[in-house]
């Protein structure tokens, strides 16, 4: 081998795993780093809103049940996957995701387009029994979402979390949120905020509203 | 991208190129000394550390990977901004994909297009392509039998909420119906509500007015049913400008039992087919009305 230089770095642990460090660092200083600073990954797609305090509890419940498990929300842009769900997915639409939930296996549909593609019965139906409408269907049926009303407790701090990591809710946005929460929204379900979040799932790229 | 991340991103992958193939060669090198040695100079037991200089196929193959690289970066995108000679992208590729099963299928469906759905609907292939249009877009509700469920009409008994012509058929698919059966505990009451659910489900089954039980409850909503008219028509056949479904056919969205009946009346029901006009193009939705037109026909 050649020299000396050589048996240095293999002998030196220390310096073997710097270098080691610097080798493995190029991919992710090229690949990751930049988009830190890309308009296409940080600016968020034309019409996108932040969460109501209903969606981001309705999201939680989603989190929660594990829904990303067996659903996407990535659609990929290959024609098979836009002639079924619509628009490929962009990173736009994820800025104010956190975390992001693209999921990697799809047991289920991808969902990255339900919104407005089926009506809130049908969303409710659907997880109260999922056999009831689609006898084929594999999914889990989540009937104590029904029985369950939103804790709102840890509400206002999640708002403010996602206003501390880059989600633009002002200080009223974030009190608004909080008062329609104790006007109209105190007795709502578990199921409600599903929904409620299921069904702006992509209609920013679709432009459908619920029916 | 900005320029300075383009540049950045370039020296990047030179310099990752080049370290590689400095390494490589660096690594690859033997003193005159070395090379006559052929060991490392370790000696364990008796047994010798041999130290080779690395197989020349192993090389050779390194070195091919370098010249990959040099010739991927330079037809497709890597280097920055840098578009790379053939210009590809995954948009464009999926572009391509999009148009290139247009050209294939947009001939198909204009063709379809000038078919009465009348006389579509006997065409196998269309049966086909419809099926898939079908399973795709509506089995979620109406089911892959097309028989529904309960709150999701069939489209197989017949009975059409909002007409069964090929026009009523295409308008519901294409703009979507939005049903609104009030709820009527108020104005009904109680006992009221039984008394118009057994009504309602004599209007398919006259014998019950002769049953001793129900008969006086039958007799006392039957003025009610004024009430009703306006959208299930005065002889209780349905209304479909207004999606009243026809109470008179032994069909039922949300049940015919009577706890179902009372419950309808009760809570009121809101029947939502959504608008498929952003999801599927005129001469689609013209296939897969012609689709469901033929189901009904089948099960006549």
């Amino acid at each position: 081998m050649a020299g000396s230089a050589h048996e240095k770095v293999e002998k030196n642990v220390g310096l073997l795993i710097a270098l080691v460090l610097v080798a493995v660092s190029f991919g992710g200083l090229a690949e990751i780093v930049p988009l830190l600073w890309d308009d296409d990954t940080t600016q968020p797609v034309k019409g996108l809103k932040p969460y109501t305090a209903l969606e981001l509890e309705g999201r939680d419940v989603y989190i929660r049940e594990g829904c990303h498990v067996c659903h996407t929300q990535m659609v990929r842009p290959l024609r098979a996957e836009t002639e079924r769900y619509g628009p490929y997915s962009v990173a736009g639409e994820d800025v104010w995701e956190f975390p992001f939930l693209w999921g990697s296996k799809r047991t289920g549909p991808d969902l990255a387009r339900v919104g407005g593609r089926y009506s809130d019965e049908w969303h409710r139906d659907h997880l109260y029994a999922p056999r009831d409408l689609v006898p084929e269907s594999n999914m889990p049926a989540y009937p104590w979402l029904r029985y369950r009303t939103v804790n709102w407790r840890h509400t206002e701090r999640k708002l403010n979390a996602m206003r501390m990591l880059g989600v633009p809710y002002s200080e009223e946005d974030i009190q608004a949120q909080l008062q329609r929460v104790a006007e109209d929204w105190a007795e709502k379900t578990e199921e409600d905020a599903l929904v409620a979040y299921l069904q702006q799932l992509g209609t920013v790229m679709t432009g459908r509203s619920a029916p | 991208m900005s320029n300075f991340w383009s540049g950045y991103i370039i020296v990047l992958v030179l310099l990752n190129l080049l370290g590689c193939a400095v390494l490589l060669f660096w690594n690859s090198r033997m003193s005159a000394e070395e090379a006559k040695r052929r060991t490392t100079g370790h000696v364990f037991d008796g047994i010798e550390e041999l130290n080779e200089p690395l197989p020349r196929w192993w090389l050779w193959l390194f070195v091919g990977t370098l010249i990959f690289s040099a010739a991927y970066l330079a037809l497709y995108p890597g280097m920055g901004k840098y578009a790379g000679l053939l210009g590809w992208t995954s948009q464009g590729q999926w572009e391509e994909e999009v148009a290139f099963v247009e050209r294939q299928t947009a001939p198909l469906f204009a063709e379809y297009a000038k078919v009465p759905v009348e006389e579509l609907y006997q065409y196998p292939e269309v049966r086909e392509v419809g099926a898939r249009l079908y399973m795709q877009n509506c089995a979620m509700c109406h089911g892959s039998d097309a028989r529904g469920a309960r709150g999701y009409p069939s489209l197989m008994d017949g009975s059409w909420q909002w007409g069964g012509t090929p026009e009523a058929i295409k308008h519901t698919i294409t703009k979507g119906r939005d049903a609104n059966m009030p709820a009527l505990a108020a104005a009904l009451g109680e006992e009221g509500t039984t008394d118009m659910a057994w009504y309602v489900a004599s209007l398919s089954k006259p014998e019950l007015a002769e049953r001793e039980d129900v008969a006086e409850r039958i007799e006392r909503a039957a003025p009610l049913f004024a009430m009703c008219t306006a959208c299930h028509g005065a002889d209780g056949t349905g209304n479909t400008t207004f999606g009243g479904p026809d109470l008179t056919d032994g069909k039922w969205v949300y049940g015919g039992r009577i706890a179902d009946i009372e419950q309808t009346l009760r809570q009121g029901r809101m029947g939502k087919m959504p608008a498929h006009e952003s999801i599927l193009s005129a001469e689609r939705i013209h296939v897969l009305t012609a689709y469901i037109y033929g189901l009904r026909s089948d099960d006549e």
